[in-house]
C-alpha cells in the first residue's frame, strides 16, 4: 500500500476511535470526568487559534478573553428561550431581536463563529498595524472593552448579571468532533502556501514584504481566521459552564491560554494538545489544594490562590529556561510513528 | 453648573492628576531605559502598600517608618525581579513581556496566597483626613499633601535626571544603548538605577493613593497601574514631561467625565482603554509626539 494512502487511513481511524471514544464516554464515565474532557477540548481549540496568531504569523495578540465572550454571549443568547430570557434579565427588559429569537444549537454555533470572525476583523484592521508590544496592549484593550461594554449593556446580555440556565446542547462528541476541526484546519492552514506566507512574516516583515508577500491580508487572515475559532471555543465554553457574567472573560483566561500555548511550544498543535491536557488535570488537582479539608482530625485550612500562583511560578521559569516548551516546533506524524515501528520490529527480528 | 462646582472637580481632578502622573514616570522611566513595557509595576505599587499596611497594623509601627521600610523592601524586589526575570529576557523582545506579565500575576496570586484576597483597611496619618473649607469648595487635605510630594518627586527626578552623572548615563542609555556602552557606560548599573528610581515612585504613588482610598488588597495595583500606564502612553512613553503631563491630562478628564456626565461614569475604564488604542494607533509618540526608535514600534 502506498504510504500516503496508509497515512490518510490511520489518521481517519484514529478520528473515528476518537469520536467514539468521546460518544462511549459520555454514557460510561461520571459528569466530573466528562467535564474535563470536555475542558480539554475547548482549551485545545483556544490554544491551536492563539498558536495560528502567535506561533505561526508571529503577531502577539491578547485578544482571546474579549473573543471568547463575543462567542459565548452570542451562542447564549440564541439558544436561551425567550421566557428565561424575560425572566433572567431584571435590570432591564431584553431588547428586540433578542427577546424573540430562539434557534438550534447549530446554527447558533456558527453564527457566534462568523460573528466572532467579524469583531476579529474590526480589532485586527486597525490593530495589526501595529507591531509588538503595541499590538499586544491594543488587542488586550480591546479584550477590556469588550467585556466592560457587556457589563454596560443590561438590555443586550444582562449587564454585570450575566446570563444563566443556558442550556446543554454539546455532548463530548460535539467537542470533540470541533477540536479536531480546528487542528486539522490550522494545520493544513500553516502547511499551506497562505501558512509559508505567514511564516515568513513571523520571520522577519522586510523580507516578506520584499518578496511579494502581503502583510496586512496575512496578517488580518491569520486574525479572523482565529477569532473565528476563537468564538466557537467560547461558545462551547459558555455550554459547560451554563452559567456567564462579564467576569468570566477577564484577562486571566487570555493568560491561561497563553500558558498553556507557551507550555505546549507556540509553534507546536501537538504541543498544544498535550499543554492543553496538562493545564486541566493540574487545575483540578490545584482546587484540591485549595480546599479546606480535614486529614484524620489534621485541619487543613487550603490555601485559596494558590492554583494561579503555581501557574505564574511556571510561566516565569518556562519563559527564562524552557522558552521552546515541551514540543518546540515539533509535531507530532505518521512517518515519526511509522519509523519507530519498523525500528522496533526490525530490532526485534535482529535479536 | 456653577463656578464652584467646577473648582471642586478641578481640585480633585489635580489631585488624581499627580498620582497617575507620578505612577506613570515609573512606567516611562523603565521604557526610556530598557525599552521594556514594565507591566509589573501596578504590582511593585500594590506590594508596597501591602508592606507599609503589615508594617504599620502587625509590628505596630508608627506609619513614617513603615513607609520608609515598606520603600526599601519593594526598591529591593524591584531590583531582584530585574535581576532574576528581566534581565535575561532583554534581548528577546515579546518574551521580555510575556516575563513582564508573568511577574505581575505572580506577585498577585503570590499575595492572594499570603494575605488572602479581602480588602483591608489602609492605615494613614490621621491629619490626612481633614478637610479644608474655601467658600463651598472643599478640599482634603489629603490632595494637598499629593500634589506637593508628587511636585517635589518631580523636582527631584529631574535633578537627578538632568545633572548627576547617573542621570546623563541613563539619558546616555536610553538614547542608544551600544555607544553608550562604548563610552564606558555599564548598562546593567543603569538599568538597575532605574528600576530604583521607578519603584520608588511606584511605592510613594502607592502611598498616597491608598491614603486617598484606603483599602488594599492584592489588586489594587492593577487599575491604578492601568491607568498610568495610559497616560505614559498619551504623554509619549519614554518621555518623563510626556508622562507628567498624560497622567495629569487622564487624571483632570476622569474626575470632569464623572463630575459633569454622571451616566458616564460606568464608561469611563471604555473611555481610557479607548484613548489607549487611539494613541497608539494614531499618535504613538503620545501629545508631544516623542521621537521613537524604529524597534520600539
Amino acid at each position: 500500500m502506498e504510504k500516503k494512502q496508509l497515512k490518510t487511513i490511520l489518521s481517519l481511524v484514529s478520528v473515528a476511535v476518537i469520536l467514539f471514544f468521546s460518544f462511549w464516554a459520555e454514557d460510561h464515565l461520571d459528569s466530573y470526568q466528562i467535564r474535563l474532557l470536555y475542558m480539554w477540548g475547548i482549551y485545545v481549540i483556544f490554544v491551536a487559534s492563539f498558536n495560528l496568531v502567535y506561533g505561526y504569523t508571529g503577531q502577539f495578540s491578547m485578544g482571546h478573553a474579549g473573543l471568547a465572550a463575543v462567542g459565548a454571549y452570542t451562542v447564549s443568547l440564541l439558544i436561551l428561550s425567550p421566557e428565561a430570557k424575560q425572566l433572567s434579565f431584571f435590570i432591564a427588559p431584553p431588547i428586540w431581536p433578542i427577546s424573540v429569537v430562539q434557534w438550534p444549537f447549530l446554527p447558533s454555533l456558527i453564527l457566534a463563529g462568523v460573528l466572532t470572525a467579524i469583531v476579529g476583523f474590526l480589532i485586527g484592521a486597525p490593530a495589526l498595524r501595529l507591531r509588538g508590544d503595541y499590538l499586544l496592549i491594543a488587542t488586550l484593550g480591546f479584550s477590556e472593552i469588550i467585556r466592560l461594554l457587556l457589563c454596560n449593556m443590561p438590555s443586550i446580555c444582562n449587564g454585570a448579571m450575566g446570563l444563566k440556565g443556558i442550556p446543554h446542547h454539546a455532548n463530548l462528541t460535539w467537542v470533540a468532533g470541533l477540536a479536531i476541526f480546528t487542528v486539522f484546519v490550522v494545520k493544513r492552514l500553516v502547511d499551506s502556501s497562505y501558512g509559508r506566507a505567514m511564516r515568513c512574516v513571523k520571520e522577519d516583515e522586510i523580507a516578506a514584504e520584499a518578496v511579494g508577500v502581503n502583510l496586512f491580508y496575512h496578517k488580518i487572515l491569520a486574525f479572523v481566521i482565529s477569532s473565528f475559532f476563537v468564538g466557537i471555543g467560547g461558545a462551547l465554553f459558555a455550554e459547560v459552564l451554563g452559567t456567564i457574567d462579564p467576569n468570566t472573560f477577564k484577562p486571566y483566561l487570555t493568560y491561561a491560554v497563553m500558558i498553556m500555548a507557551v507550555l505546549g511550544g507556540v509553534e507546536s498543535l501537538t504541543g498544544g494538545i498535550i499543554a492543553a491536557a496538562v493545564y486541566t488535570v493540574m487545575s483540578e488537582l490545584l482546587r484540591v489544594v485549595e480546599t479546606p479539608r480535614t486529614f484524620f482530625s489534621l485541619e487543613y485550612p487550603g490555601i485559596p490562590g494558590l492554583r494561579m500562583l503555581v501557574f505564574a511560578v511556571m510561566l516565569l521559569l518556562l519563559i527564562l529556561f524552557a522558552r521552546k516548551g515541551l514540543m518546540g516546533d515539533r509535531e507530532f506524524s505518521w512517518d515519526w510513528l511509522l519509523s519507530k515501528v519498523q525500528r522496533d520490529t526490525k530490532g526485534g527480528q535482529e535479536s | 453648573m456653577s463656578f464652584e462646582l467646577f473648582v471642586q472637580y478641578l481640585v480633585n481632578g489635580v489631585a488624581l492628576g499627580s498620582l497617575y502622573a507620578l505612577v506613570a514616570i515609573g512606567y516611562t522611566i523603565i521604557y526610556g531605559v530598557v525599552n521594556l513595557m514594565n507591566m509589573a509595576h501596578g504590582e511593585f505599587f500594590m506590594v508596597a502598600a501591602f508592606l507599609a499596611m503589615w508594617g504599620v497594623n502587625k509590628l505596630p509601627l508608627p506609619w513614617y517608618v513603615a513607609y520608609a521600610i515598606s520603600t526599601v523592601i519593594t526598591v529591593l524586589l524591584g531590583l531582584f525581579v530585574e535581576k532574576v526575570a528581566y534581565r535575561p529576557l532583554r534581548k528577546v523582545k515579546v518574551s521580555s513581556f510575556i516575563g513582564a506579565i508573568s511577574v505581575s500575576f505572580l506577585l498577585q496570586n503570590l499575595f492572594v496566597v499570603l494575605f488572602t484576597s479581602r480588602s483591608k483597611q489602609f492605615p494613614h496619618p490621621e491629619f490626612l483626613d481633614e478637610v479644608l473649607h474655601f467658600g463651598n469648595v472643599s478640599i482634603p487635605v489629603v490632595n494637598i499633601v499629593i500634589v506637593i510630594v508628587s511636585a517635589g518627586m518631580f523636582l527631584i527626578l529631574s535633578y537627578i535626571v538632568s545633572k548627576t552623572k547617573m542621570g546623563r548615563a541613563m539619558r546616555a542609555v536610553s538614547k542608544d544603548l551600544e555607544a553608550a556602552q562604548l563610552m564606558g557606560i555599564n548598562p546593567d548599573r543603569v538599568i538597575s538605577f532605574s528600576f530604583i528610581l521607578s519603584t520608588t515612585f511606584a511605592a510613594v504613588g502607592a502611598f498616597m493613593y491608598c491614603s486617598k482610598f484606603p483599602y488594599v488588597d492584592p489588586f489594587t495595583g492593577a487599575i491604578p497601574g492601568l491607568k498610568a500606564f495610559i497616560g505614559a502612553v498619551m504623554g509619549g512613553i519614554g518621555s518623563i514631561p510626556g508622562a507628567l503631563v498624560g497622567g495629569f491630562t487622564l487624571g483632570l478628564s476622569e474626575i470632569m467625565l464623572v463630575g459633569f456626565l454622571p451616566t458616564m461614569t460606568s464608561y469611563r475604564d471604555i473611555f481610557a482603554y479607548l484613548i489607549l488604542i487611539l494613541f497608539l494607533l494614531f499618535r504613538p509618540g503620545g501629545i508631544f509626539n516623542v521621537k521613537i526608535r524604529e524597534e520600539k514600534v
